[in-house]
């Protein structure tokens, strides 16, 4: 049609977005790369004068530093197990409430969806009291099974499970609508003639669901992931960072460092060294998922 | 929808408005405060704005937990109230920051409030290179508070004055009450317990004028393993302050008979334990190495502090003075427990008979202020991640004093770059 | 698909097994929000009894009351709600204009911003949050409204999700309305909009949803508590008023309700929204 008017129409729709984008999200990120290579602290914040271009000094301190490698570690726990019992439990979930013989089915979505659109904070705070070892819900009922009062919050081996735990469970209803669609996708046609060819339960669900559901699966996993990475207000919110420092996850270290120390240099460098994984890590998914025969 | 959004601009134009302050020909001045002194104060104001009409002093609470990152955020985002109370080890930072405004001028010229009507100690935690940057508001310092029956069943009917008798009154109570109970709760996740420890011994915590750690030298070695060994015996259960529930039902109950804390606490105690359990607590001056005189303990307290970039300081000026005055001072104490800063106050027939308040008296007369390194407050929290890692994690004295020194070293390097700099100007 | 071998009688029951695992993972899931709202129910000092409660020996509104009384919930609230409506607003005008743009408005330049935009989904948030908030320091919009909203008025993840629903809009309705002499905003505004309203309403409880919920940056950007949106207002308390058990549980409610009842009210734009947008793959 009238090309001239269009392109110009096309830019003046996207340039207030990308204003606001480019302003507010990709310069900060250029920012945050300079600042990474500045020694920029709460005495720079004082007196400009006062800061000075380190190059790669904030990472190599960040390699030397105990609570760096404390972090990485505990926020890899997190991901690699919270993320497939996640996965799983959505799975299931899934299953169970596509299944044909499923009535209530829009009751069930909606209860195991509910946990996802509750406020973390206001949920971590609630959790906090459950995982209590004396007056806590969850130890009284482990208990009637003769399970001994296990300190959640205050063992180191069972804090990061107890956040997995509560992570697991605020966010497995968003995979398992996710799974359902891609269960509904799944031509029925595919189980009618496995079915004529007299497979059972077991082996329609390998054969057909599982390869029908790979990219679903490498969609979740990913999204899961990533987000798993980004662990911050529950362990801000129930153990700040502790027990002996167990809980501390990388946003929750770059947070530290940067709006409690105001070490703006070395906060930066976390943050890109939290990128970097994610990106890494994500690039490592999609391979490994996509050369599965 | 799309009428949503064709109210979007009067939403905006809203939100403008909202955000611009109200202008107008009264005063408006904020102060912000901390734990249950910011919930207290707000009731001192009504007095202070009768007696200056026009001034609407706004109060605002923040928990010790986040007080001091809000601070520094506040700094760095340009969003300071007018005064608020600051934590006197937090007072060098600040004025490292250039973000307190010098109070000598002020003082001179204000009769009421003078170097001597406040506790030296004291005194000297407000002044940073010979200038002053804040008004002492109360005092704060650590010592026992515990169950004299307790104590008294165990062999003990006075309180423990050298180390070696605390560490066999202790075992005693603990050998007395079984598992489930100990004698002393001193949470691993707070530092004032080692370093007071460490200052008894006589440790200055850190050398040279405050650029490195100082804390693998043989004092804090000392105080340090003193401290493990209370864990380590089970005289003192491993937990931190958040793990206890209550603990004042806990005392109550006798799971603990003694305590490290401070003179809020006074209040606290008297508000929450029934009145059947009243005559059963008391405070004592802490232990020491070799006796009453080296049980030291460490200055601490709140001062009033104004900002540079408030556009109030004469207004902010007068409520320091105000909150200053002994009646204040009184006052404040009567409803937080807190202890006037103020000498003059303690005179007062209330404080001088409180049998519980004498203690704390006679610990005032030996305090040893802290480090005045803007770094404090970073190095604080390391202390008690080793202490930690120490009573928990089962890492060995001599490794975590090493790894403490090496990382406050390298946080005291930004110090020392300044340091050196400003020597060679 | 799970069409039993047995006939009728062992469809029958798996159809109870299905429903009891059903029953059982609903109970486990919603427990923890139950005793929420029933410990908030409770009288003082009886969440933390022990063997613990689950249901309040008798109702008491008393820590609804304080809250709102002694601990200003209302104005949290409010900041809440006006911080997360506006940038609703915000995020449903800008998004849905650059959607549309990328999707069927055809200029120089389009494929390189859709890139460098897909790249910007892969940086996590968190990195931008320390320059951020100094340069809205330097712009005097810390501790404002404004600075509350700026993160999410314009998402890379909402123009995206736009974009992929316009996608599917037929050129003609465009073009027809063109021939009619509409300008570009005109044919924007009166065709297009009404036109993807499914995706604007998800757009909508997506933005509502996370600018409610969000924690890190409103507890960055807002220092004075008048200004305190709730989950910072929450954590704030907590940080005062861990023994208070009741007290912090009905915090909890009252920050968590609104969210669930929109949900219900508007799940099937939610789902259908997050389903569809699986569908890429």
């Amino acid at each position: 049609m009238n090309d001239a008017r269009t392109a110009r129409a096309g830019w003046l729709f996207v340039a207030p977005a990308l204003t606001l984008i480019g302003v507010f999200f990709f310069l900060p990120v250029v920012a945050s790369l300079v600042l990474s290579l500045t020694n920029f602290d709460i005495y720079a914040v004082a007196d400009p004068r006062n800061a000075q271009l380190v190059g790669l000094r904030n990472y190599r301190d960040l390699v030397n530093a105990p609570l760096f490698w404390t972090a990485l570690r505990n926020t890899f726990y997190f991901v690699l197990v919270g993320a497939p019992l996640s996965v799983v439990a959505a799975l299931g979930a899934a299953l169970l409430v596509n299944a044909k013989l499923t009535r209530f089915k829009g009751f069930f979505r909606t209860a195991y969806f509910a946990p996802y659109v509750t406020t973390i904070v206001a949920i971590a705070i609630v959790w906090k009291y459950l995982y209590h070892p004396r007056y806590g819900l969850l130890n009284a009922v482990l208990g009637t099974v003769g399970i001994g009062p296990i300190d959640w919050l205050g063992d180191a081996r069972w804090a990061m499970p107890a956040i997995i735990l509560l992570a697991v469970w605020r966010n497995f209803g968003y995979n398992m609508l996710i799974f359902v669609a891609g269960l509904q996708r799944i031509p029925a046609q595919l189980y009618e003639a496995a079915e004529l060819d007299g497979a059972g339960w077991w082996a329609r669900f390998r054969h057909i669901t599982l390869p029908q559901l790979a990219p679903t699966f490498l969609f979740v996993g990913i999204i899961t992931a990533i987000g798993y990475f980004q662990l911050f207000p529950e362990p801000y919110v129930m153990t700040q960072g502790g027990p002996l420092k167990s809980t501390l996850s990388m946003v929750l270290y770059m947070y530290e460092e940067g709006f409690r120390w105001w070490r703006l240099g070395s906060a930066a460098a976390i943050a890109f060294v939290l990128f970097a994984v994610i990106l890494v890590f994500t690039l490592v998914q999609v391979k490994i998922q996509r050369e599965e025969p | 929808m799309t009428a949503a959004l064709k109210s979007l601009p009067l939403l905006l134009a809203l939100t403008a408005c909202h955000s611009a302050s109200a202008a107008g020909k009264d005063t408006d001045i904020e102060f912000w405060a901390f734990g249950r002194e910011g919930e207290v104060l707000q009731t001192l104001m009504p007095e202070f704005e009768r007696e200056h009409p026009g001034v609407h002093v706004r109060v605002q609470q923040i928990p010790w937990t986040a007080a001091h990152e809000k601070l520094l955020t506040a700094y760095v985002g340009n969003a300071m109230p007018d005064l608020a109370q600051l934590g006197n080890t937090w007072i060098p930072e600040f004025v490292a920051l250039n973000a307190l405004l010098p109070l000598d001028s002020l003082d001179s010229s204000s009769p009421d409030v003078s170097e001597s009507s406040f506790f030296p100690g004291i005194w000297r935690t407000n002044l940073v290179t010979g200038r002053l940057y804040g008004i002492p508001w109360y005092v704060d310092t650590r010592l026992l508070f515990y169950r004299k029956d307790l104590l008294a069943q165990a062999g003990y009917p006075q309180p423990p004055i050298t180390w070696a008798q605390w560490r066999d009154a202790m075992r005693a109570v603990k050998a007395r009450g079984g598992s489930g109970r100990y004698a002393i709760f001193a949470p691993f996740n707070e530092w004032n317990v080692p370093v007071i420890l460490g200052l008894q011994a006589g440790s200055p915590l850190l050398k040279d004028d405050g650029r490195y750690g100082a804390f693998g030298e043989p004092p804090f070695r000392r105080a340090f393993d003193l401290y493990l060994d209370w864990y380590r015996s089970g005289v003192a259960p491993v937990l931190g302050i958040n793990d206890v529930g209550n603990i004042y039902q806990e005392f109550e109950r006798g799971t603990y008979a003694m305590w490290i804390t401070g003179p809020w606490n006074i209040g606290e105690f008297r508000r929450r334990l029934p009145r059947e359990m009243q005559d059963k607590w008391g405070t004592a001056p802490l232990p020491g190495p070799e006796g009453a005189a080296s049980g030291v303990s460490m200055a601490g307290g709140s001062s009033v502090v104004l900002f540079r970039r408030s556009h109030h300081h004469a207004v902010a000026w007068q409520l320091a003075e105000y909150l200053a005055r002994p009646e204040q001072q009184l006052r404040f104490y009567r409803l937080t427990g807190d202890l006037p800063a103020r000498t003059e106050a303690w005179r007062d027939s209330a404080l001088a008979a409180d049998p519980a308040a004498h203690a704390f008296w006679e610990q005032l007369q030996r305090v040893v202020p802290l480090p005045q390194v803007p770094e404090w407050e970073l190095i604080a929290t390391r202390v008690f991640d080793y202490a930690e890692q120490a009573v928990r994690g089962g890492m060995s004295t001599d490794t975590a004093l090493a790894r403490l020194d090496r990382e406050v070293d390298q946080i005291l390097a930004r110090r020392r770059w300044l340091l050196s700099r400003a020597g060679t100007r | 698909m799970k069409a039993g071998r047995g006939g009728r009688g062992g469809r029958r029951i798996q159809e109870v097994l299905l429903h009891l695992a059903l029953l059982a993972g609903a109970v486990a899931t919603l427990v923890p929000m139950v005793w929420m709202v029933s410990a908030s129910l409770m009288p003082t000092g009886q969440a933390n009894s022990y063997p613990p409660r689950f249901f309040p020996s008798h109702i008491t509104f008393e820590h609804y009351a304080e809250l709102f009384t002694h601990l200003s919930l209302g104005r949290y609230i409010f900041n809440s709600t006006l911080v997360a409506v506006s940038a609703t607003l915000c995020s449903l005008l800008f998004n849905s204009m650059a959607g549309y743009a990328l999707a069927k408005l055809h200029f120089r330049g389009r494929g390189p911003v859709y890139r460098i935009l897909l790249a910007g989904l892969v940086v996590p948030a968190q990195v931008t949050m320390l320059p951020l908030f100094l340069l809205l320091r330097a712009m005097g919009l810390v501790n404002t409204y404004v600075g509350a909203i700026v993160p999410a008025m314009a998402t890379i993840f909402g123009i995206f999700l736009i974009r992929q629903y316009a996608l599917s809009i037929p050129d003609d309705l465009l073009d027809a309305a063109r021939l009619d002499g509409a300008s570009e905003f005109r044919v924007y505004w009166s065709v297009v909009l009404p036109t993807m309203r499914p995706v604007l309403a998800t757009l909508a409880i997506f933005t509502f949803l996370s600018t409610w919920n969000d924690f890190l940056w409103p507890l960055v950007v807002l220092s004075n508590d008048a200004r305190y949106t709730l989950p910072v207002a929450l954590a704030n308390l907590v940080g005062e008023h861990a023994q208070d058990t009741e007290l912090m549980m009905a915090g909890s409610v009252l920050t968590v309700l609104p969210v669930v009842v929109l949900f219900m009210l508007l799940q099937r734009h939610y789902v259908e929204g997050i389903m569809a947008g699986s569908a890429k793959g």
